[in-house]
Parts: structure tokens; sequence; C-alpha cells
């Protein structure tokens, strides 16, 4: 026995199907001889079996069909009219297609059914002879000659039964709005089994906890088997990328291989209508934007033809898609310098992001523009709405990307929607729940280290975290409610949105549990604070924190605050330059450096530091920059002995050097007294800043110290340099 | 013509919606409160499973506060399908009442209740004040 392929048994489930519907459209004909819509409907049934059979290559199936469909065709144009004798050949011909399906099913081959007979038949009728002899009776016959196929080959038919259910009965098609139904109430029982299963954790009666385990594998159990009969495989979406990539190749004159990994993944078909569009939009701008011309990639080296990659594939209870092509990359200079320009960043903002946060700038809404297509390497257009769809779901997206190899962007989306694991926590006396997706970890700190650990800066709270600042934001000050906490104790959920991390200073962790998201009322989703409700164990109703939401809001008025909020833009361009960036050296000396000409800071580790004869320089982002360790340059001691590198990049023109400090330590508004009579070498001056002595660097001083013709010959040291390579 | 209405009080007076609009009553439910909402969202109701907005009328209409120790009553409405609680000093009867006896509210009638009020009944010893249930939760 061949094994059938996919495709016929697609083909056997849906025509069982249409054939059903068939009998009671024919019988529901009788009665209506004169409906159109009836004649129109049984058409195009056995048109679509006569298609599909015809490229199947049933012959003889198409050959019933054929003639089947040429009856029907009259009828509906009203050209014959229904009789009782039309209706029985049709309805012999249904039987026999019905036949002819269940050898096919068994076999995978029409066998040797004869339908010449049936084919004369309708023919008869159709061609208007006279009433065939007696159609009831030969009908009889056909619908006889499938018992003696049967009876032809017991064996098989025996060994179907043991071996398989039929196609028909293996599989059921099951109103979507059935399988929504299923899942709130599941919803609704994984809230009451969160509910026993508290209550029996708090009863000794060891016959009911033991029932509530019980319980609580079964529903679960039953939750995932809900959950799986919603699933299909990412591939449905993506059947149809291979034609669009295609097609825009084409037009845009790049040669394009899609490439696709995971299709079987599966997700919630309600998140797989959700992703549709933005993934469209990723895989149509990574041939438009993301790939260069096959000229463009001769040039650079690379085979002519761009590749696209599509992957999907689980993590931690996520779906994670991933866009990628090989193409140019994104600069993240070029972001940077974009996001200045549409004032959605300031300079002293920019200095402070890395550059895998400064290309996550192309989803803040106003940086995708028109122009942007054009300048900036292409990308962006519409991004903002690509992760606003995303995050409407409960997903999150990020781009990485390095020039000259590609870029990838990736999509993390809940497996369902309706059920997310959460973390509950409790602020000025009510209950939040966080998305797990969200959270990254918990950090406690009892008042002593609390006390210690989190500093100020500049008004903003932060805490170092494993050495990198994290901003903290508290709950009830967000959410305008006073914190009962008083005892000095500080939570921390540390949370990631938009590929920043911050952390959320909350009152109680309390646990953490599947929760069932309710949508909020109509009043209550504009404020944009929460993205639903859930139902805790006790009955009680918990607000769920829109983390993203939340991020965007306290980490923009960040920003704001610190360029003087009320300000004018002029106004904060005019304060820029009198910014500094305070920098620890070692041995507790603290140096300024102007905060306008720093157009980034770095963490890199010493072994990037390469040697040109004597002098030190390292490779950053295409060009070569010349070291000044600003300790050894002013004489101080670090006792720092670990490998990472804490560089201050600072750029003049198109010349860039790094600074190593030893340490960040502030961001200052230079609005204090300077006393310039205390100058030493190297050093401008010093100034006070809360209470402690801090050195003004004399930039130009210590970078010609390292390269003694950075602002003037640039150009030729520049090529220099490069020869020395 | 006699509609039938779901009568409920608020600060002494008689309020009406039509009984169409409105799918149960029910003694007060624990809340939960949401920070930053509109004053006149008062929290969240579990009401079997479903959560539900719970709307302070008293707030909607301009009417003082309730007394702290004054239990309030729910009477949920459907408006567009969804289900809404809205918070009531106590509920009255289901009223039939006779399009004569309605006529539309004064011309003095100013404040927040001109916008959320149809009119009102003549009831033989008081008024019945009729509640334009879509415009009361929309706010």
């Amino acid at each position: 026995m061949d094994e059938i392929d996919e495709i016929v048994q697609e083909f056997l489930v849906e025509s069982h199907e249409n054939l059903d519907q068939l009998d009671r459209d024919l019988v529901a004909l009788e009665r209506e001889p004169d409906s159109r819509d009836l004649l129109g409907s049984i058409f195009r049934t056995i048109h679509t079996i006569k298609g599909t059979s015809g490229f199947l290559a049933f012959g003889k199936l198409e050959a019933v069909t054929h003639v089947g469909e040429n009856l029907l065709a009259r009828l509906r144009d009203g050209k014959m009219s229904m009789s009782p004798q039309t209706t029985d050949v049709l309805l012999a011909m249904v039987d026999t297609v019905r036949d002819l399906l269940s050898v096919i099913e068994r076999s995978g081959t029409e066998g040797d059914l004869d339908v010449s007979s049936i084919v004369a038949q309708i023919t008869d009728v159709l061609e208007g002879r006279e009433p065939a002899p007696a159609p009831v009776a030969e009908a009889a016959p056909v619908a006889e000659a499938a018992p003696v196929v049967e009876q032809a080959d017991p064996a098989v038919e025996h060994e179907d039964t043991t071996t398989r259910r039929t196609v028909a009965d293996s599989s059921v098609r099951v109103d979507v709005e059935l399988l929504d139904t299923l899942m709130r109430l599941v919803g609704e029982l994984v809230l009451t089994r969160n509910q026993i299963v508290r209550q029996a954790g708090e009863a000794e009666d060891v016959e009911m906890i033991r029932s509530s385990q019980r319980l609580n594998l079964i529903a679960t159990e039953l939750q995932e088997g809900v959950m799986k009969t919603r699933m299909q495989p990412i591939d449905n979406l993506w059947s149809k990328f291979p034609r669009v990539v295609r097609d825009l190749g084409a037009s845009c004159g790049k040669q394009v291989t899609l490439n696709q990994v995971g299709k079987e993944t599966e997700l919630d078909r309600s998140l797989l209508e959700a992703v549709k569009d933005p993934l469209t939009h990723l895989v149509r701008n990574a041939v438009d934007h993301g790939l260069e011309s096959p000229e463009d990639r001769r040039v650079a080296g690379k085979p002519g033809e761009g590749t696209v990659t599509l992957r999907a594939y689980h993590q931690g209870g996520q779906v994670v898609v991933e866009v990628s092509d090989d193409g140019a990359g994104i600069d993240s200079d070029k972001i940077a310098a974009k996001a200045l320009e549409r004032g959605i960043r300031t300079q002293a903002q920019i200095a402070q992001m890395s550059p895998a946060d400064i290309l996550q700038l192309i989803f803040v809404p106003g940086f995708s523009t028109a122009a942007a297509v054009t300048n900036v390497s292409g990308r962006g257009v519409g991004m903002d709405v690509v992760r606003t769809n995303i995050e409407g779901i409960g997903g999150t997206i990020e781009v990485e990307s390095v020039v000259g190899r590609g870029t990838t962007c990736r999509l993390r989306i809940p497996l369902t929607l309706a059920i997310v694991p959460a973390l509950t926590v409790e602020c000025a006396g009510d209950r939040y729940a966080i998305p797990q997706v969200s959270l990254l970890e918990l950090v406690s700190l009892d008042a002593d280290r609390a006390s210690n650990a989190i500093e100020d800066l500049n008004g903003a709270l932060v805490y170092r975290l494993r050495g990198a600042l994290l901003p903290l934001v508290h709950l009830s000050d967000v959410l305008g409610v006073e914190s009962d906490r008083s005892d000095g104790h500080v939570l921390i959920a540390v949370l990631q949105a938009d590929g920043k991390r911050f952390g959320l200073v909350i009152d109680r962790v309390l646990s953490t549990e599947e929760i069932v998201v309710k949508p909020l009322g109509s009043q209550l989703k504009a404020l944009g604070t929460y993205s639903g409700a859930t139902i805790l164990g006790d009955g009680r109703v918990a607000l769920i924190l829109d983390v993203q939401a939340l991020a965007r809001r306290v980490l923009n008025t960040d920003g704001v605050e610190q360029t003087d909020g009320d300000e004018s833009d002029a106004s904060a361009a005019v304060t820029e330059h009198l910014r500094m960036l305070v920098a620890g050296i070692g041995g507790e000396r603290r140096v300024a450096i102007p905060l306008s000409s720093v157009t980034r800071l770095e963490n890199l580790t010493e072994s990037v530091v390469e040697r040109i004869g004597n002098r030190e320089v390292i490779q950053y982002r295409g060009g070569i920059l010349p070291v000044v360790r600003l300790d050894n340059y002013l004489g101080s001691y670090s006792e720092r002995e670990s490998d990472e590198l804490v560089v201050v990049v600072y750029s003049v023109g198109d010349r860039s050097a790094a600074i190593v400090v030893e340490e960040i330590v502030d961001i200052i508004d230079e609005e204090t007294e300077f006393h310039g009579d205390v100058a030493d070498h190297g050093v401008l001056g010093s100034t006070l800043v809360r209470d402690r002595i801090v050195e003004v660097l004399d930039v130009r001083a210590a970078i010609l110290s390292a390269d003694p013709s950075f602002y003037t010959a640039s150009d030729r040291l520049d090529a220099q340099l490069q020869e020395t390579m | 013509m006699s509609t039938r209405l779901v009568t409920f009080t608020l600060d002494g007076r008689l309020y009406g919606v039509d009984v169409n609009a409105v799918q149960e009553v029910l003694r007060g439910q624990p809340q939960t409160r949401i920070p930053l909402a509109p004053d006149s969202v008062s929290g969240l109701i579990n009401l079997r499973g479903q959560v539900l907005s719970a709307i302070e009328l008293r707030a909607q209409l301009g009417l003082p506060d309730r007394a702290e120790d004054h239990e309030h009553m729910l009477v949920v409405v459907r408006v567009g399908g969804e289900p809404i609680a809205l918070l009531v000093d106590s509920i009255g009867a289901v009223i039939d009442v006779d399009d004569a006896q309605f006529e539309q509210p004064p011309d003095t009638l100013a404040g927040p209740s001109r916008e959320l009020l149809i009119g009102a009944y003549k009831l033989d010893d008081r008024l019945l004040l009729a509640l334009d249930v879509d415009r009361a939760v929309a706010a």
C-alpha cells in the first residue's frame, strides 16, 4: 500500500466534507428546483473536485465530475430544469465520486472501478434523450459498485481499520469560535485551579492536598491540549514569503535566496494572524533595504545573490522569529545622527547609549520617515508600527546589525495570548502582575545595603547591577500612590523593554503564577499603564502592568528631566557644552571632561588595545583611535586590575580619540565655581562637585600626548596609520 | 407606550435605567483600585471570572461622595456588549412607566447631569430621573 502523500490527504478530507454538503444541497434542490444559490453551490463543489482531480491525475474522477459539471452548468444557467430524473443521476454521480474517493484513500489509485455507465447516464440526460430506461435501476448497480471493489480487496480493508482511521474520521474541522470558548473555559479552570491549590496548601487534609495536586496536573495538561488545538505551524504564514521575496527581488533588481529554518514551529492561530503584517513588513524591508544590489555585493566581496533567512524556534516559553539578511547592515552612527537631527535623543543621551541601544531607535515613532529610507541605509519605514503591533500581543522586537555583514530583526512572541506566566508584586497594598516576558531578575537589598547601593545620579536614582548603572523607578511614584514600605528594604524588579533595562522598585514580591489575561474596559485602556487585568487566587482582581508603556513613559521623562524639561531645545543646546562628564581615574582622583565632544562611552576589554610603534591604539568602527590612559597621563595610580577598559570616545570633527578612565561617575552641569589657579600638568583647573574636588581635564593636551598630530594633519595621519596596518 | 425601568437611588434621588440594559444587580463587591484612572472609575470587580470596571455614578453626576460606612450596590449594565458595573446607593423596584409621564429635563438643569439625563418621569409622589447609560459609562 502506497503512502498517500499529503496533498492527496488534504484533497480527500476536503472532498469528503464537500460531498456531505452536496448531498444536503441536492436534496434541498429537489424541494426548491429553481434555487440558483443551491445550484451555484453544487456546481462550485463539483468544479473544485474536478479541478483538483485533474491536477492529481485521477482520470476517472475527472471524467465523472466533468460531465456532472456540464449538467450542473446547464441547470444553473436555466437551460435545463430539475426533474426527479436529473436529481437521481446527480445523486448517483455523487455516490460514484464517493466510491472513487474511498478507493483512492485505500490504495492511492482509482483502482478498477468502472465509471462509464454513470458518465453515459449523465450524458443522456445532458443531451435531452428520452429518460434513460430506468434511471433508478441503473443508478443502483453503480451504487453497488463500491461493495464490489471492497470485496475484491478485503485484505486491504481489514488492514486499514487496524492501522489507521480513514482520513475523514481522523480529523475534524472545528469552529474557531468553539475553540475560543474552550480556551476561555480553560482559562477559568486555571484560575479555579490556582485558588484550590492555594487553599489546599493551607489545609492540613492530606486527601485534599492529593486531589488538588492531581487537579493541578490535569488542568495543566488540559490547558496544553487546548492550546495545541489552536496551534498552527508558522509555515502557514511563511509559505507565501518565497513569492513575496522573489517578486520584490525581481522588482528591485536583486537576486535573493530565502532560507526558512524551523517551519514547523507552532504558534497560536490568533498570534499567527497578528504577526502576519509585521513579519511581511520585515521581510520586505530585508529585501528592499537590507540587501545591497548585486554589484555592490560583489564589490564588498560577497556573492551577488543575497540571502534572507527566516528562523523560528521556541525559547523559554516564547516563540522567537528572526528575519536576517546578509546585506549592508545598519550603521549606528548614522542612526545616532538621524536621531539627533530629529530631536528624538539629545547628544548627551546618545553619548551614554551603546551602539546596540542606538540601533533600537529605529523603532521610535518619528524616526521612521521617508527621508530615513534614503539616508540611513534604507531601514526603518514603519518600524514603529511593527513594534506597536508586536507589543500589542505582548511580544518584543529588537534589531542587531553588523555593518557590512547584515541585519537581524528578532521578534519574541508569547505562545498564547490568553494565559501568561507572571510575577505578582505588591505596591501600596495593591497587587499587580508583571509578565515574566519583561522580567530579567529580582534584586533584594536590605536597609543597610540599600542606603549605600542606591545612588543618586543628578536626581535620578541608580543601582549598580554588576557594574552597570540601572536606572530605578518607584512603582508608587509612577502610579501616584503612597508606598507602605518604610523599613528601608528595597526590592527591585529588573525589567527589560525596548531593549532597555530599568529597575522597578516595588514593596513586596508575592509569587509567580500563570495568569489569565482579561481585557480592560475602554475607559482604562487609554491609560496606557495596564495591559489588562487578572483574577488572583483569592478572587480579587489585579492589574497587569504594561511594562513597555511604563518604560516608554518613565525612561522618556527621565531624558526630558536631564535636559531641563521646560526649556526650549535651543537653551538645552546651550547648556549642553557646559555639562561635564565626571570620571574616576584611580587614587580617589576625579576629572571632568566636557560632554559636548564626548560621542560615546564604551566598555571594552584590554585585549582590543593594539600598538603602532610605541603608541597604543584601538580599532573602533572602522577607524583607528589613539588611546590616552588618563591614569598614566595624569600620574595617578589605578588599583583596578580587571581587563575591562572604560573608554570615553572623544571626537573633534571626524577624528576621535579613546580616553581610558577607571570609572564613569556622573554627569554634572558645570555651574560651580571654577578654580583656575591650581592648574597642574594636563589639568585646566579644578572645581567642586558635591564637596569633592574634580580636576578639569585639558583634553587637548591629553590627546596631543597620545597623538601629536590629532588636531592638525588628521587626514595624513589616518592614511599613515592605515599603511602601518 | 410604557417602558420598564430598573430604579436605584443616589444621594436621596430616584434614578432609572431601561431594564433591557441591565444584566443583573448585586451587592457591593471587593474592588481593586486603579491608580491613575479617572475619578469616575472607582475600581475593578470580579464578576464570576469576568473583570468589570465599576463606575461611580455619584462622581459622574457631580453628587457628593458617598459616606464611608455606606455600603453600595452594583447595577451591572451592558453597553456595546461590554458589561460595566454602576455603583449606586440602593436598589429600588422595577417600575413600569408610561411615555405620557415623561418630560425633557428643564432648561435650568446644568452641570454634568445635563448630559447624562434623558429626562424625568413624573411619578405620583416623586420624580424618576432616566439615566442615559451609554453616556454615563463613557466619560
